[in-house]
């Protein structure tokens, strides 16, 4: 089953492989539409027998038995609203790539393989295959922007993408060799390591090991210092590789502190709880704050990003800190850690393909160019409305849900930090609000071509079709958060008391 | 149930209505919504159910209607409809958007009014404060009116962050549920953060000193919004919150007299505001917030039923002032008392009398509704402290002064270039009507529900004082209203804004531009220096490494190539120079032989 679902895109990117590019965008993107549909019905399948605890639809087979290495996959209460949102994200993305007029074809592919490689990262249970699937998300990620950003600019943003990433990633392996090594018996096996917990002494070992991790997730996340490939790789790149990009390509750093970082480096984790802490505060007020001082949308978009990311870093650091010996706390920072990949994919990837629209119509990103564009295009003007409010953690939609949880949770455990995360709240709504009333209000002005002034149509079709989903799930997200909590929350709990043992 | 109908149905209705399309539809929809929600309402009041719901892990959110909250609930869908009718009466107000986000607004403040644990409350709290953004900023093409609702939804959610952080010292205090009731007895140091979080977050909601300036800004929006705003909505619920925690704030010993003096100095200082206002709405907006002090004075003074009183007569007097001005506005075009509103009661005599029966009201005439509210708050706070009830009789005398000095310009005989006879839709001047006998009659709530009785009782000397003083005050503006500041553009509130401007805005944006900077040019040059770093290394190793490694071999092969030219030499083909080299070979072999045995 499982298999099935990971391998679906690729499967069909093969079969349409074979099918002459002329067939246009209209077969290809509906192909992949068709895809992501049957993926998200297999999912949601899932859901419904999913084990109370432990690991469901798991698979296993030996692979390189000689260094302990297996094809395990399995999902639990973690993994699995990231792979429904891997889902809706795709197929939100194939819909809004209904009328990609470059490459096509070639466009479908490299999306396509990138839905095998995010999938099966969420479901890897084995730290071999996790580190193949996020490789190669990376390189898949390097010919989306390299392939079909604009201009050379583009080049140059892959390119740092890739280097910048490429290093984090080999940070990452060289800390599952040193994790596989700890065990008496090299195993890559995650469910094993966890349960041997072989460092479970700490010492100097397993803080180079969480370092080793942490820098490699860290920068795939991103945080604070190592964000600065995010902002040229977003703005270069596509509206749909922006998407996948911050929708779900960011979560596979956070998901590493999750799934392998805090099980299966407990002492280390406790050790270093408030560095994680400091660093997920930093992210928050800094990411604000850079964020307010943009112009260019797409720049501003990414750096909330990092905003939202440092709240996840800041609830798993805070559900470290054990001394604090308050259960509740820390079972609301956690599930509000996952809650918040889960919100954040969605709104963040609304706000994207957003920015999308409004470029494919002025070619500009700078926001001062536009000028009342609530009269002029009332869709745009009302979606941009609303996934800016969701973006800002207005309750009602999920990023609430997600950072109340948070910081309820984390004020437990570190006061100061907490409140001084609460005010990257603050400034993200101000630098959103500034952002509509920038381009929203006001008379109405467009970037024209010199001359003769261009068509300014509102949204199209396959856009309202692709943005509009993402945001009313994040409002269902908002208004009943019970359905997604009642599965994050058990596993929530598993790792908690993993972490605490 | 039927409190999940009591906010589903202005909620669910307010997020269809921006659909609906053309004529008179949304409207009258609108009406029927919010007068629907009146009847349930209604219902709530006289059932008090409760119930819970799950939300979070142990966190659930709960919803309950207790003797103060239903007498909001009723207040509160009673303020719409009312706002509803008479905002039709304005073309631009017609529309399925603006109706739409009334309901919500309304039901936002349903929830929050009705919730008894924190989490729904800060929901509805926080929806409440960005609905109202969307309603003053209701006109798009209006930039000023943007900006004001920017400042009004960052003001608000500055003070709303003391929520967020209620809720975790809810949490970290003992209050697993976060119930608003056990904060009360929260275990140590958690008690005062919590309690200072929720009188920062009241403060700033109800625009008490020092984030009142919020409110001069928020009336760039339609006069209906200001009318729901200021009355029952939004400012009410600072007030209401503050009311609902008054044993926490007793229990935490600072916040009650912090409060309490808060309270009253905003009640004074805006009411000094509020006197040299020329711009009517201005005036209004001012009196909010020095009314709306009286009731955070009550609240820091334990005086619930006599804060409750307060709202109620406020909200009544309020609403009333602000749609009359709305029309008045609409009919006439201005909003300067010394200039286009010279007279402007007696273009229409109805609206009029219902404009001078709020105004008198909100002087504190008897037998008036805030004659009655106002000694009964005073009441409390001279069982607290005589300093308290000195400054709040101030504040009265002031009150009466600036709803003194409004009246007079609206007597005034009309100049005759403006139209004789201004026309109002029926609808509106029976509401208008309907309104002004609220106002005037809110005092008699005293006999109504229990929690509307206020507990201590004024004094019947206290009420002859605050009679006379409202007297006083009437008579004081009647002498002195034509003197004080002519038209002139909206006096600045205390320089608040301009201060909030300079000292909080400006600096962090000056600080995010300097982070702008540094990311650019030092974060994100590190890795780049490091990337050239290696490609100077490498273009290094091959320049000067790559040489020397090939030096290295071709030097062994020169050298090589060396021994073997010098091995060819004693190869000369010459038979006797052989036999020379054979014998230096052998004496050679022999002096090391002798040496090798003498040595051994």
């Amino acid at each position: 089953m499982l298999s099935l679902i990971v391998f679906l895109p690729a499967l069909v990117a093969l079969a349409l492989s074979v099918l002459p590019a002329r067939l246009g965008p209209r077969a290809f993107a509906g192909a992949w539409t068709a895809t992501g549909l049957a993926q998200l019905a297999l999912v949601l399948a899932l859901w419904t027998d999913l084990p109370a605890s432990g690991y469901g639809a798991v698979e296993r087979r030996e692979w390189i038995p000689s260094a302990g290495i297996s094809y395990h996959l399995g999902v639990d209460g973690l993994s699995l609203p990231l792979l429904a949102l891997t889902a809706v994200v795709f197929t939100a993305t194939a819909v809004h790539s209904w009328r990609q007029a470059d490459r096509p074809k070639n466009f479908v592919l490299v999306f396509l393989a990138l839905q095998t490689v995010s999938t099966g990262l969420f479901v890897s249970l084995d730290l071999i295959l996790f580190f193949l699937f996020f490789d190669l998300s990376i390189v898949f990620m390097y010919f989306v922007i390299a392939g079909w950003g604009i201009g050379a600019p583009a080049r140059e943003a892959a390119l740092t993408f890739f280097l910048y990433t490429f290093l984090g990633s080999l940070a990452l392996l060289l800390g599952f060799i040193l994790l596989a090594l700890a065990a008496d018996t090299p195993t890559f096996d995650i469910p094993e390591l966890a349960a041997l917990n072989p460092l479970a002494g700490g010492g100097t070992y397993a803080a180079l090991t969480l370092l080793a991790l942490g820098i490699g997730l860290g920068v795939k996340t991103p945080v604070f210092p190592f964000h600065t490939w995010l902002p040229p790789a977003h703005t270069e790149a596509p509206a749909a590789g922006s998407a996948i990009l911050a929708g779900i390509l960011l979560k596979m750093g956070t998901y590493g502190f999750v799934r392998i970082a805090m099980p299966l480096l407990p002492a280390g984790w406790r050790q270093f709880a408030l560095a994680f802490v400091v660093i997920g505060v930093i992210s928050v007020v800094w990411g604000a704050l850079v964020a307010l001082a943009q112009n260019d949308l797409k720049r501003m978009i990414a750096y909330t990003s990092i905003n939202h990311m440092g709240y996840v870093l800041l609830a798993l650091g805070a559900a470290g800190m054990v001394s604090a010996d308050n259960e509740q706390a820390r079972q609301l920072a956690t599930t509000g850690a996952v809650y918040q990949m889960v919100s954040h994919g969605l709104i963040t990837a609304a706000l994207f393909l957003l920015a999308g629209a409004l470029h494919t119509r002025g070619h500009t990103y700078t926001m001062s160019a536009y000028s009342g564009l609530a009269t002029r295009t009332p869709h745009f003007a009302a979606l941009f409305s609303v996934a800016a409010f969701a973006s800002l953690g207005l309750p009602g939609f999920s990023g609430f849900i997600a950072e109340f949880q948070i910081l309820a949770g984390a004020l437990t455990a570190t006061p100061v930090a907490t409140v001084i995360a609460a005010t990257g709240i603050l400034i993200t709504a101000a630098l959103f609000l500034l952002a509509i009333s920038r381009m929203l209000t006001g008379p109405v002005r467009t970037p024209d071509a010199p001359g003769t002034p261009r068509p300014f149509p509102d949204l199209s079709a396959p856009e309202l079709l692709s943005i509009t989903p993402l945001l009313a799930l994040a409002t269902v997200l908002g208004l009943l958060p019970r359905p997604v909590l009642d599965v994050i929350e058990p596993a929530a709990r598993t790792l908690n008391d993993l972490v605490a043992r | 149930m039927l409190l999940l109908i009591l906010l589903a149905l202005p909620l669910t209705a307010g997020l269809l209505l921006p659909a609906a399309r053309g004529g008179r539809c949304p409207v009258v929809a609108g009406v029927l919504a919010a007068m629907g929600t009146l009847v349930v309402a209604v219902a709530v009041a006289v059932e008090r159910p409760a119930g819970q719901a799950p939300l979070l892990a142990g966190v659930p959110a709960g919803f309950g209607v207790d003797g103060l909250s239903a007498v909001l609930v009723v207040l509160v869908a009673a303020v719409l409809p009312a706002c509803l009718i008479v905002a039709a009466a304005e073309p631009e107000l017609r529309t399925g958007r603006f109706s739409g986000l009334m309901l919500v607004f309304t039901g936002a403040m349903l929830a929050t009014v009705t919730a008894t644990t924190l989490a729904p409350l800060l929901m509805a709290w926080e929806v409440m404060g960005a609905t109202s953004w969307a309603l003053i900023g209701y006109r798009l093409d209006d930039r000023g009116a943007t900006r004001a609702a920017n400042v009004a939804f960052l003001t608000t959610r500055t003070a709303d962050l003391g929520l967020y952080v209620a809720g975790g010292a809810l949490l970290a205090g003992g209050a697993a549920a976060m119930a608003l009731d056990d904060t009360a007895t929260l275990d140590g140091g958690w008690l005062h953060l919590a309690v200072a979080g929720f009188v920062l977050a009241a403060l700033g909601k109800s625009a008490q000193l020092p984030f009142s300036f919020w409110l001069s800004g928020a009336m760039r929006g339609p006069s209906p919004v200001s009318a729901l705003l200021h009355s029952a909505t939004m400012v009410a619920a600072g007030g209401y919150l503050l009311l609902r925690l008054a044993p926490a704030l007793e229990a935490a010993g600072w916040a009650g007299p912090l409060v309490a003096w808060i309270g009253v100095v905003t009640a004074l200082l805006m009411g000094l505001v509020a006197v040299v206002q020329d711009d009517l709405k201005q005036l209004l907006a001012a009196s909010t917030c020095s009314q709306i002090g009286f009731i955070v004075l009550a609240a820091g003074t334990a005086g619930t039923q006599a804060g409750l009183l307060q709202m109620v007569a406020h909200a009544a007097a309020k609403s009333l002032l602000f749609l009359i001005a709305g029309l008045w506005l609409a009919a006439l075009g201005t909003r300067s008392l010394s200039g286009g509103l010279r007279g402007a009661a007696h273009r229409h005599p109805a609206v009029g009398a219902a404009f001078t029966v709020a105004a008198l009201a909100l002087a504190g005439l008897p037998p008036l509704g805030l004659w009655v509210s106002k000694d009964a708050v005073l009441a409390a706070a001279a069982a607290t402290s005589p300093a308290l009830y000195a400054a709040g009789l101030a504040a009265a005398l002031v009150a009466a002064c600036y709803s003194g000095r409004a009246l007079w310009w609206v007597w005034q005989p009309a100049p005759d270039n403006g139209p004789h006879r201004m026309r109002v839709p029926m609808t509106a001047t029976a509401v208008t009507a309907v309104l002004a006998a609220a106002a005037a009659g809110a005092g008699l709530l005293v006999y109504g529900p229990l929690s509307l009785h206020p507990d201590p009782a004024p004094h019947p000397g206290e009420l002859a004082v605050s009679a006379v003083l409202a007297a006083v005050g009437l008579l004081i503006a009647r002498r002195w209203a034509a003197r004080t500041p002519a038209a002139r553009p909206p006096t600045p509130w205390l320089r608040l804004e301009p201060a909030a401007r300079r000292g909080i805005a400006r600096p962090v944006l000056r600080l995010a531009a300097l982070l702008a900077r540094a990311d650019d040019q030092v974060l994100a040059r590190v890795p780049e220096r490091a990337a050239h770093a290696v490609l100077t290394l490498a273009r290094h190793t091959d320049g000067h490494g790559e040489r020397a490694v090939e030096g290295a071999v071709s030097g062994v092969a020169d050298g090589a190539r060396a021994l073997g030219r010098a091995a060819r030499r004693p190869q000369t083909g010459q038979l006797h120079q052989y036999y020379a080299q054979a014998s230096t070979g052998f004496i050679l072999l022999g002096a090391l032989a002798v040496v090798v045995i003498v040595v051994r």
